[in-house]
């Protein structure tokens, strides 16, 4: 079996008497897409919070491309290609779409330390970013300012300001948060296609995405990994029918 | 609604139209009041930079506006009274020249700033409002208590300081002299703006998460723009002293800091010309109300109310929108 | 240097703490339940020394004076809320600097307008002038003790306020979940008015007691406040406990630096350049001490961790 790309070992985190993540091992292996899901509150935030940086963990490591990365801040992490997207559209709002993932690729290939030439008047950037607005389909509108933007297309800027980065692994935090059953689908196609790229690690709550996706799938519940497989794995355990399934429907 | 740039453009021209017109018409004083308008719109611009482009909302850059005027009246006051100026072991001459006390208080105030950054920037929100205050504050009490300087009382500079090839004694010429400073500052400025480390820093501002996560360090970004607003606002400072021909410790003053972000938010945070418009505007109101009441600061409390409470974008914002590319 | 000199250097520095207290304990409140920093709090405190002075100077009773500060601060602090800040809860910290700004304008310059731009004075009321003999023979002036006792009245009110009131209650949890209280019932516009009219009288209250000490005047305000804002800093933001134990050493390190630095550098300089350079520090010492607090702990020493 391949070595995984981005892998946690025991992580264990507490705020008080509230135990958000106990003995947390996922794996996430080159190709796959492997869905996280959970009810509210299962710990899915602080999870992805201790993966991606923000966080440390009481117990525990994080390992990215073989690297421990479990003392790194969320800078260096994505140095070391981590490719992140939110929950809720963190971009900058005044900017237009353009700017938006010329930033990305600023953080990328370029240096921030140049203060004459425009941003945009250079054509490494530039080709980086309208790459990636090009594969999110937003290629048309590079010049809108993103707090003109949809809410759809704000999801689709978010994933393309991380291709921006060309990661080595994704961890995505609900891309379909909000999005409209056809806007779903769109997205679902794009991320299909994405895997070959790098691996995500998909913490998402859309089922119909997740099944449609998620090579593996890991169930969280109270801060614990109650069980981690394939599809017909997950939909046939007891204990995920019990904790989550058996809840949801 | 015009175009950002124009309005830069015709802003400009304005400011030097009026000291010209000053001029032709013998009213020196008035080319004063241009003056002191284009040193308070430079110290302003050097806000901007923090605060407009950064979101650093600094208390205190008082603290850098007094340094710059410090670096100026040490360095005369040691050219006046033919005294070298001890530091340890490094013996310096003063100096009149107006370069060399730029570049003096250009890297002063950036050193400040720097330090201040560093610490002040451990923190955000109000804790960072906080302690520009008090840093401001601390350079206040630390100039009045510096007694081989004037302490509470000042240093008079007799003569304004030299500059290669110019009467600087002549109001027109100083002014353009400032003027022109201005315009350098402003040119680097919007250049600044657009420039990669612009478009990181201004990110920085609105998604610090999506800068880390691009993995940039917002921190890193925001040090450097304080770095620099400090350094612009030091230059200010510099002029300022050599306008008056005088350095006190009230140019620390936390009213000055709170002067400096009025201009910026009176003229329109985050534009370019924002700090120039709004510091004509503070120095025309200044000298209009002033002349017919004593108490024109109440005036300009409710106009600042009114501007946050109902109009924010300034004055920029109402005329000119937003340019892009 | 003696131990009476040094006895009464660290009362004086207590003393100054005590009144730093009050002032940072209504900032830290606002801040802590309502999110807002407001520059205007110093303006207070001008406004009660200004209503101590007049009301003792009509009628001659010091504890008038005091009501009468506690009084047209809260009044001053309430009419405040109502018209200005209320609108700004909501606002970023910008917004709130701005607008607390102007306000300091407003009320700065209306001060001097109605009572001139000539200090006034306060007297200390006879009962409690002259000096008080302590214990070890240490002659002590009775108001600058009373101070200290006044104020640690107010904190142990303030403590007891907080912890064992209903409207204390209601207000340490508007601190943590303002949605949750206003579910319940309670009008959340009135707790905001009261804590607001509270923290106004508390600085009315240290400008009067101040103000028998030193001069009434325009200004007055704002040194206190900024000392009151590296006091927060040092105890972090919303705690009174950290207000507190922060005032107590803003104010000792503030009294002692300026005492002892000299005597320090004098024992290895001549005494002219070591008082100097003695004088110099000490007016930073207290800059210097948030500084260090704040490379240690960047949210203070009982704010809540980042």
């Amino acid at each position: 079996m391949a070595e995984p790309l981005l892998a946690t070992r025991g992580l264990t985190k507490s705020f008080g008497a509230v135990t958000a993540s106990e003995d947390v091992s996922i794996d996430l292996r080159p190709g796959e897409i492997h869905a996280v899901i959970g009810p509210n509150g299962a710990g899915k935030s602080t999870l992805i919070r201790q993966i991606c940086g923000g966080l440390t963990p009481d117990r525990g490591t994080v390992t990215l491309l073989g690297r421990d990365v479990t003392r790194m801040g969320t800078v260096d992490r994505a140095r070391a290609g981590l490719g992140r997207t939110f929950q809720i559209s963190s971009l900058a709002m005044e900017d237009s779409v353009l700017e938006n993932a010329v930033l990305g690729a600023l953080g990328a290939g370029g240096t921030p330390w140049r203060f004459w030439r425009p941003a945009l008047a250079s054509a490494d950037l530039c080709a980086r970013a309208e790459e990636a607005l090009e594969k999110v389909g937003l290629a048309d509108h590079r010049h809108t300012r993103c707090g003109d933007l949809s809410h759809g297309q704000r999801r689709q800027l978010e994933v393309a300001v991380a291709l921006t980065l060309r990661p080595k692994v994704f961890v995505m935090d609900e891309p379909m948060a909000g999005l409209g059953a056809e806007g779903s689908a769109r997205m679902t196609r794009f991320l299909d296609g994405l895997r070959a790229e790098a691996p995500i690690l998909l913490v998402e709550h859309d089922m119909d995405a997740v099944f449609a996706l998620a090579d593996r799938i890991s169930v969280l519940v109270y801060g614990r990994i109650i069980a981690t497989g394939p599809q017909e794995e997950i939909r046939a355990s007891r204990a995920v029918r019990e904790a989550y399934l058996g809840e949801a429907s | 609604m015009i175009p950002e740039r124009w309005l830069t453009f015709a802003v400009l021209v304005g400011l030097l139209a009026v000291a010209l017109g000053a001029l032709v018409m013998d009213r020196p004083f008035t080319i004063t009041l241009a003056t002191r308008a284009t040193i308070l719109a430079l110290a302003a611009v050097g806000l901007n930079i923090a605060l407009g482009q950064g979101g650093l909302v600094s208390f205190g850059h008082a603290a850098f506006f007094g340094i710059g005027g410090y670096a100026m009246g040490i360095l005369a006051h040691h050219a006046q009274t033919f005294t070298p100026l001890e530091l340890g072991p490094l013996t310096i001459t003063g100096t009149k020249s107006m370069p060399v006390i730029w570049l003096t208080a250009v890297v002063a105030s950036a050193l400040a700033a720097l330090l201040i950054g560093l610490l002040a920037l451990r923190t955000s929100g109000v804790y960072f409002i906080m302690i520009t205050l008090a840093f401001g504050q601390m350079f206040f009490y630390f100039a009045i208590s510096w007694s081989a300087y004037g302490g509470e009382d000042g240093l008079s500079i007799y003569v304004r300081n030299d500059f290669p090839g110019l009467n600087t004694l002549d109001p027109i010429q100083f002014f353009g002299l400032c003027f022109t400073l201005l315009c350098l500052v402003l040119l680097f400025a919007g250049r600044l703006m657009r420039s990669p480390f612009g478009l990181a820093l201004n990110a920085a501002r609105q998604a610090p998460e999506r800068v880390e996560t691009v993995g940039l360090d917002p921190m890193r970004l925001r040090l450097l723009a304080f770095v620099l607003s400090g350094a612009v606002t030091g230059l200010a400072g510099a002029l300022f002293a050599d306008l008056n021909r005088f350095v006190s410790p009230a140019m620390f003053s936390w009213q000055l800091s709170g002067e400096l972000i009025v201009l910026v938010i009176l003229g329109g945070v985050a534009r370019l010309i924002g700090p120039v418009v709004g510091a004509i505007a503070f120095v025309t109101l200044e000298h209009v109300l002033g002349d017919v009441t004593e108490f024109w600061l109440i005036w300009l409390g409710v106009a600042l109310l009114l501007v946050v409470l109902f109009a924010r974008g300034g004055i920029v914002g109402l005329v000119a929108r937003r340019g892009h590319g | 240097m003696s131990a009476i000199l040094i006895i009464e250097q660290v009362l004086n520095g207590l003393q100054f703490g005590v009144m730093l207290f009050l002032m940072a304990a209504g900032l830290t409140l606002i801040f802590g339940v309502m999110g807002l920093i407001n520059l205007a709090h110093g303006s207070l405190y001008m406004i009660g020394a200004f209503a101590a002075a007049a009301v003792a100077g009509a009628t001659g009773s010091f504890l008038l004076a005091l009501a009468a500060a506690m009084a047209a601060a809260a009044a001053a602090g309430a009419l405040v809320e109502l018209t200005v800040i209320r609108r700004l809860y909501a606002a970023d910290h910008l917004d709130q600097v701005l607008a607390t700004f102007a306000l300091i304008l407003i009320f700065s310059e209306g001060t001097r307008w109605i009572f001139g731009s000539f200090p006034l004075y306060l007297d200390v009321p006879a009962a409690l002038s002259g000096p008080v003999t302590l214990p070890g023979g240490i002659d002590y002036p009775r108001y600058r003790l009373a101070l200290i006792g006044a104020g640690l009245a107010v904190a142990v009110g303030l403590w007891a306020l907080t912890q064992h009131t209903r409207i204390g209650i209601r207000i340490r949890a508007g601190e943590n979940d303002r949605e949750m209280i206003a579910a319940l019932g309670v009008d959340i516009g009135r707790l905001y008015t009261l804590v607001f009219a509270l923290g106004a009288a508390l600085a009315g209250l240290a400008g009067a007691l101040v103000g028998a000490i030193q001069s009434v005047q325009v200004g007055m305000g704002e040194p206190v406040l900024i000392l009151a804002f590296v006091v927060i800093v040092i105890g972090g933001i919303g705690s009174i406990k950290g207000a507190f134990i922060g005032a107590l050493l803003v104010g000792l390190t503030d009294t002692l630096g300026g005492i002892f630095l000299p005597e320090f550098f004098k024992l290895f300089m001549e005494p002219g350049a070591a008082t100097q350079t003695g004088a110099s520090l000490a007016s930073m010492a207290i800059y210097i001490l948030m500084g260090l607090v704040l490379i240690w702990r960047p949210t203070g020493l009982f704010g809540a961790r980042a």
